[in-house]
């Protein structure tokens, strides 16, 4: 889901390094003051872990591959402004030093994976968690926090990627960007997140979060812990 | 740093220890590049043309560690694997500190 440079055009790239920029600036409030000091070493696990868990790549035998982000469990465990923080230091990380995600993608890649995902992650478990501390509902409330929040990121970049051919073409209508337009685009990207890197995505949630309820239970952000 | 805590960063270190799976997992499965990431020659095989804006971005920036492997693409699998886990490791450090940084200077001060 790394968009590299090429792919979107500078109408398509710019708005979206405006949107994150506007999330980057309101997270940095919102996490300002707020932080516990209790949340700080974990911010930056939860970075490192980001970091690592996008190196599994994990392979659809013949097609192509992808990765989890861990953007959901953050956002359940630190809030959602805190993991907008930690994803998007990894993204531009790897972008700058390692060339996955290009320079000018970076706010796109920012606003799907930093700040959709983690969003829809954090608002699908609040809604299907309710009160709910342990047992099955948060399970299953995790899995489709990890499942949602990444289908739901991988739409934002297919969309993204799919609008080119409409915005951006030559007088002869040929593709000055991203070539495929939204009717492969989206099936293409959100299919294969559907199937598996959003049940990974879903996994990584329930475990890290069962491991989390049973050693620092008072800390999960979505359950009131960390909060003012 | 408590004893969960300590738990936690030894199980990152597992992880960037292992990640050379993420790359051999997909050989092993013959699958390609994530869907949109293609290089411009690849693009060029799969639509027979590199759109013109794209080549122009493309090489916009290089990047110190390509793909996480500063030993080139036809590298073996052992030098692939090595810039595999020192790239984690550097992961692990530069954004772990970074966000470290970042979370202690903007920590809530009530205690």
């Amino acid at each position: 889901m790394h968009i590299p440079d090429g792919y979107l055009s500078p109408q398509t790239y710019i708005p979206l390094l405006g949107a994150a920029a506007v999330f980057w600036s309101t997270a940095l409030r919102k996490v300002r003051d707020r932080l516990s000091h209790r949340h700080v070493p974990y911010l930056a696990m939860a970075a490192a872990f980001s970091f690592l868990i996008q190196m599994f790549n994990i392979p659809i035998p013949g097609g192509t591959s992808g990765h989890a982000v861990g953007g959901a469990v953050i956002a359940i465990l630190l809030g959602p402004w805190a993991a907008v923080l930690a994803i998007s230091i990894v993204l531009v990380i790897q972008a700058v030093v390692f060339g996955d995600g290009g320079i000018t993608a970076i706010g796109a890649n920012c606003f799907n994976m930093a700040t959709v995902l983690p969003f829809i992650g954090y608002g699908t478990f609040k809604a299907v968690c309710g009160t709910a501390r342990e047992g099955t509902r948060v399970a299953v409330a995790a899995f489709l926090a990890g499942y949602i929040g990444l289908f739901a990121a991988s739409l934002t970049a297919a969309v993204q990627f799919g609008i080119q051919p409409i915005i951006a073409a030559d007088a002869q209508g040929t593709p000055l960007y991203a070539p495929y337009p939204l009717s492969v685009a989206v099936p293409a990207m959100v299919f294969q997140h559907l199937i598996l890197f959003g049940v990974v995505e879903g996994m990584v949630t329930v475990l890290l979060l069962r491991y989390f309820i049973r050693n620092e239970k008072d800390l999960i952000y979505a359950f009131g812990g960390g909060q003012a | 740093m408590s004893a969960f805590q300590k738990k936690l960063l030894a199980g990152l270190v597992i992880m960037a220890l292992m990640s050379p799976l993420g790359i051999y997992l997909p050989q092993l499965f013959k699958s390609e590049d994530a869907w949109g990431e293609w290089s411009p020659e690849k693009l060029k095989e799969l639509i027979g043309f590199v759109p013109a804006g794209l080549e122009r971005l493309a090489d916009l920036w290089k990047a110190p560690i390509p793909d996480y492997n500063a030993a080139g693409e036809g590298a073996s699998f052992g030098a692939q694997a090595f810039w595999y886990v020192a790239s984690a490791l550097a992961g692990i450090a530069i954004g772990g500190g970074i966000a470290f940084l970042l979370g202690r200077a903007l920590r809530r001060r009530d205690k």
